[in-house]
């Protein structure tokens, strides 16, 4: 889907009063504070709920946000950009004559609030007169007041800004001094402190944290420039993330270094301009069928858009037609419990409680406690992912738990919970994956994707590509991507990496909805096997 | 508050800048008002109406630079915005590439805003909703859209003399039409700044007759095509070639504008050179009449007409002050809108005039495969037809394309005449040489 790009938003130069997140800039001091207590946040949800349903509204749900964001962003040896954001304010949902309604508002006095809430009403009310199919909302017990925290190590927006900057500066100087011609690199920081409650009698405090720090490379020479992206994910994490532990590295044979609960960004960097001389000399590839090895960091994207995507209920059901699109897989195929989506090795769960990723939380963001559950078994599509007023569709009585919203302003819906492909139950490593593939293209990283809307077809690059020879790997090359169709390919996977490679990745930007909303999301997976797969070569004279 | 009028926003911005003690302080200003409402299954799924304000300072010392912004505005709390901007400078290290913000300027009047978009209802957009339902229940066919308009503002004032104010309203809409089998889709949209234009009822037509009329598609060998790309179909292309222009990268070495192993003396980029079919004329210009766009850009510099591809050649390349005064050009900031012209003939003319080719209505998921190339890849989707001798003879499968927008402008066969479409003017085109590169079994 629409993905922003983080570096280009953030790369505007301190001129530029471009904010890359909607929110309102403070200093960073001012960032840990805590302006408003529980009490209070219950206070004013509760305004909103009690005038809802004085003016007709049968089910209502409030949330008081508070989204703090941190990004420097630096080029070279220069710093480009350091900006706090922070945007908090108020989102009423509420179902009036069967019909959703929401209203919002940065405005958070007592009236404001009130008449928020009654907008929302209005806006239902008005609706419900077209509206033939009425909302039904699978049930959830209300549970009281809780809280709960991303559990980081280190809190990211406490670490002084010069930390950061220095860290970027030396990751630029560690590309640089190693072949990079240029360099982009950044850092965002993410906390959104949100507070929910419903009609349902739900009172629930999150604070939750994420990290990324993205770099691109490039390189020129004489026949042109070539790219290279870090290999680092954005996580659920702190600062720690970055701590770079050998214990987190996989390393693998002629090839790169994989990152798995912690990430060395400034020897990502150093590498990144190893490859990128590489890269600038690596033959193009010949066109053909190949086995593919992919590595976690680059198959998290195919899992992303090819599983993911198409098992997202409101695809299924054509809430997403006019935008995100609709999906394959449809209901008769799950029904049939027959479906074949992958071959029986492959098996896809869809969770957001998975520590370190970008999904995990205690509830989402309609109350519902979060949870695990299998979307492929043993091959067989068993599953979707759903909201409250979605399941009573597929005869489930409880919600998956996948509603969320990117703020206080925006209502929240169904979005994707991080999905991830089981390891093999023989810890089996990446390089014993590789070991047995005559010819083949072991791909890493994540470059260039596109699928189609209803997620059959798809082509998908990287940031690096080896060509296998007999079990080894001989050389980088150049210009690949890899089309398929979803069911062929997933049935094509015929072996994967034990839970020793199994490694996390994610984006900051899965977008969908109208209007447009960006979600956070992981997927955990280990290096995988994908015979006989159709290469392209990208090269072109123009 | 979300709306101010000229008079209040200079009044608060002149407040503000009363309380800097910076060498330089600039403020922007910018609120907005929106309403939306979606649909699906034939009926309202999500509705919801949204309003912000934010004020935004910016405080220069020497070459140190600080952003901060609020959105409350008793006087306490723009002193503190005030302050905190320069707090933030003074911790920012050393610019080497600050340049100056800039002093008083004129500006072009551009006609962006209009009441009737400000005045939209709840109710309005139910009924708009249930004009695109009702027609589409009526052929037995499923509709999904989306309505959306807002109202925004934008002032900026800084303490050399700079002020700026305009106002502003658009209008999104679109809708994708499926059979129930779901063997056929249609897709329409329409973009206005004035809410009176709009008709769902007339848009949703159009859908419903790509919906019926795609259904029991046929396939098409992958392979290079003539094509007719409506503008919904090419803006996407040519939005991101559009994007890609920017003289840094260009002199850099790393963009398909870099003139590739200039020698010392010669031009690192393209500017000058032709890069495309003489028939190729793309610009910016704030006051087009019927894509109208703010005549300044976020630093208050004012924006006026340029052309960026003229006959073919590179005519100009957006840059910052700093790159400008660096390499000894003017300073050329991006426009608000894309122009491109074309020709009289209708889509209906050109699908007349064509012997053998492919229709396509939209693409959809177009990714970067190669930056020095701008190749691009994505799908076709929602109406993809077989013309011959003059006439849409059926629908075809949906194809996934690799091409490059330089190819694309290099094979023109025939230009259209232009439509609005995502705040720009796009033509339909004729492109021959097209390349699909495999087919998509998605509907």
């Amino acid at each position: 889907m629409e993905r922003r790009d983080f570096i280009k938003l953030g790369g505007v130069g301190a001129s530029a009063l471009m904010l890359p997140i909607s929110g309102i800039a403070v200093s960073a001091e001012q960032l840990l504070d805590r302006p408003m207590d529980v009490a209070q946040k219950k206070k004013l949800a509760n305004i909103a709920l009690n005038a809802a349903k004085a003016k007709g509204a049968t089910y209502a749900d409030a949330r008081i946000g508070r989204y703090l964001n941190q990004f420097v962003t630096t080029r070279e040896a220069r710093v480009s950009n350091i900006v706090n954001t922070e945007s908090a304010g108020i989102g009423v949902r509420v179902i009036a004559n069967g019909t959703w309604g929401f209203a919002s508002t940065s405005n958070m006095t007592p009236d404001s609030i009130a008449k928020t809430a009654e907008q929302a009403v209005a806006v239902a009310i008005a609706n419900s007169k077209f509206q033939t199919a009425p909302v039904n909302l699978a049930p959830v017990k209300g549970v009281g007041d809780v809280s709960w925290q991303t559990p980081i190590k280190k809190n990211a927006i406490e670490i002084p800004i010069k930390e950061k900057v220095d860290l970027l500066l030396s990751v630029n100087d560690a590309a640089m001094k190693n072949g990079a011609n240029f360099i982009n690199s950044s850092l965002f920081l993410v906390n959104e402190q949100k507070y929910f409650a419903s009609t349902d009698g739900s009172y629930i405090d999150q604070d939750v944290h994420r990290l990324w720090a993205p770099f691109t490379a490039t390189g020129i020479g004489e026949s042109g420039f070539k790219q290279r992206n870090g290999l680092g994910n954005p996580v659920g994490m702190g600062f720690e993330y970055l701590d770079g532990k050998e214990e987190d590295k996989v390393r693998i044979s002629g090839a790169n270094i994989g990152y798995n609960h912690s990430y060395d960004i400034i020897e990502d960097a150093a590498e990144a301009g190893k490859q990128l001389k590489a890269k600038l000399k690596a033959k193009s590839v010949e066109p053909g069928k190949y086995d593919l090895v992919l590595d976690p960091a680059h198959l998290m994207l195919t899992i992303h858009e090819s599983v993911g995507h198409p098992l997202e209920l409101d695809r299924v059901l054509g809430y997403e037609a006019n935008f995100a699109g609709t999906s394959f897989a449809t209901l008769d195929k799950w029904k049939s419990k027959k479906f074949q989506y992958g071959s029986d090795i492959v098996n896809l769960f869809a969770d957001k409680t998975q520590p370190n990723s970008l999904g995990y939380v205690a509830y989402d963001d309609e109350g519902v406690k979060t949870k695990e559950w299998d979307l492929v078994k043993d091959g067989i599509l068993v599953n979707y992912q759903a909201t409250r007023d979605q399941v009573h569709m597929i005869d489930q009585k409880e919600s998956h738990g996948c509603s969320y919203s990117q703020s206080w302003r925006d209502v929240q819906f169904q979005r994707m919970s991080n999905v991830s492909l089981r390891p093999n139950k023989e810890d089996l490593s990446a390089d014993d994956v590789i070991k047995d593939v005559e010819k083949g293209i072991y791909i890493v990283g994540r470059g260039s994707f596109s699928i189609d809307q209803q997620r059959y077809n798809f082509q998908f690059g990287g940031q690096l590509f080896y060509e296998i020879k007999d079990g080894k790997i001989v050389d980088q090359i150049e210009d690949v991507a890899y089309q398929s169709n979803t069911q062929q390919f997933w049935n094509s996977c015929v072996q994967m990496a034990g839970k020793s490679d199994y490694r996390v990745g994610g984006t900051f930007f899965d977008g969908k909805g109208q209007p447009s909303q960006v979600s956070a999301v992981s997927h955990g997976c280990p290096t995988t096997r994908f015979n006989n797969i159709n290469v392209i070569n990208t090269a072109r004279n123009v | 508050m979300t709306i101010l009028s000229e008079k209040n926003a200079k009044e608060l911005l002149t407040k503000v800048l009363a309380f800097s003690k910076a060498d330089e302080c600039e403020c922007n200003l910018d609120g907005q008002v929106g309403g939306n409402i979606r649909y699906a299954r034939n009926t309202v799924s999500t509705a919801g109406e949204e309003s912000d304000v934010t004020l935004a300072v910016q405080s220069t010392f020497g070459t140190r630079t600080g952003v901060a912004t609020i959105n409350e505005f008793d006087d306490a709390s723009l002193e503190k915005v005030v302050r905190r901007s320069e707090e933030l400078a003074k911790l920012a290290p050393e610019n080497k590439e600050h340049m100056p913000i800039f002093g008083k300027q004129k500006y072009l009047n551009s006609k962006t805003y209009f009441d009737s978009t400000a005045k939209v209802t709840p109710e309005d957009r139910a009924n708009a909703a249930n004009s695109s339902i009702q027609p589409s229940k009526k052929n037995k066919l499923v509709a999904a859209g989306f309505l959306e308009e807002v109202t925004s503002f934008s002032a900026i004032m800084n303490n050399k003399g700079l002020f700026a104010y305009n106002t502003s309203t658009n209008v999104d809409f679109s809708v994708t039409i499926r059979t129930e089998d779901g063997r056929g889709s249609g897709w329409a949209s329409r973009n206005y700044s004035d809410y009176k234009l709009l008709d769902t009822a007339t848009a949703s037509d159009v859908a419903i007759q790509k919906s019926k009329g795609s259904v029991g598609a046929k396939e098409l060998e992958p392979g290079k095509y003539t094509v007719i790309l409506e503008p919904a179909a090419s803006v996407g292309l040519l939005g991101n070639m559009m994007r890609a222009f920017d003289q840094r990268s260009a002199d850099e070495g790393r963009s398909f504008l870099s003139n590739k192993g200039a020698k010392d003396g010669e031009s690192k980029n393209k500017l000058g050179q032709k890069m495309f079919d003489e028939r190729v004329n793309i610009y910016s210009d704030p006051q087009h009449p019927i894509a109208p766009a703010t005549p300044f850009g976020g630093d208050g510099y004012p924006r006026g007409r340029v052309d960026w591809i003229k006959a073919g050649v590179i005519a100009n390349m957006p840059n910052s002050p700093f790159w400008a005064k660096k390499t000894g050009v003017d300073y050329q900031p991006r426009g608000g809108n894309i122009i491109m012209e074309g020709g009289n003939e209708s889509l209906e003319d050109m699908i007349k005039n064509t012997r053998r080719g492919v229709l396509v209505t939209r693409l959809w998921y177009i990714r970067p495969l190669d930056p020095q190339t701008l190749l691009y890849t994505g799908l076709t989707r929602d109406g993809t037809f077989y013309i011959e001798n003059g006439k849409i003879k059926y629908p075809v499968k949906n194809f996934r394309f690799n091409e490059s927008p330089i190819v694309m402008l290099n094979n023109i066969e025939a230009l259209g005449k232009p439509e609005r479409i995502n705040g720009s003017m796009i033509p339909p085109m004729k492109i021959r040489d097209f390349t699909f590169s495999s087919l998509s079994d998605a509907v």
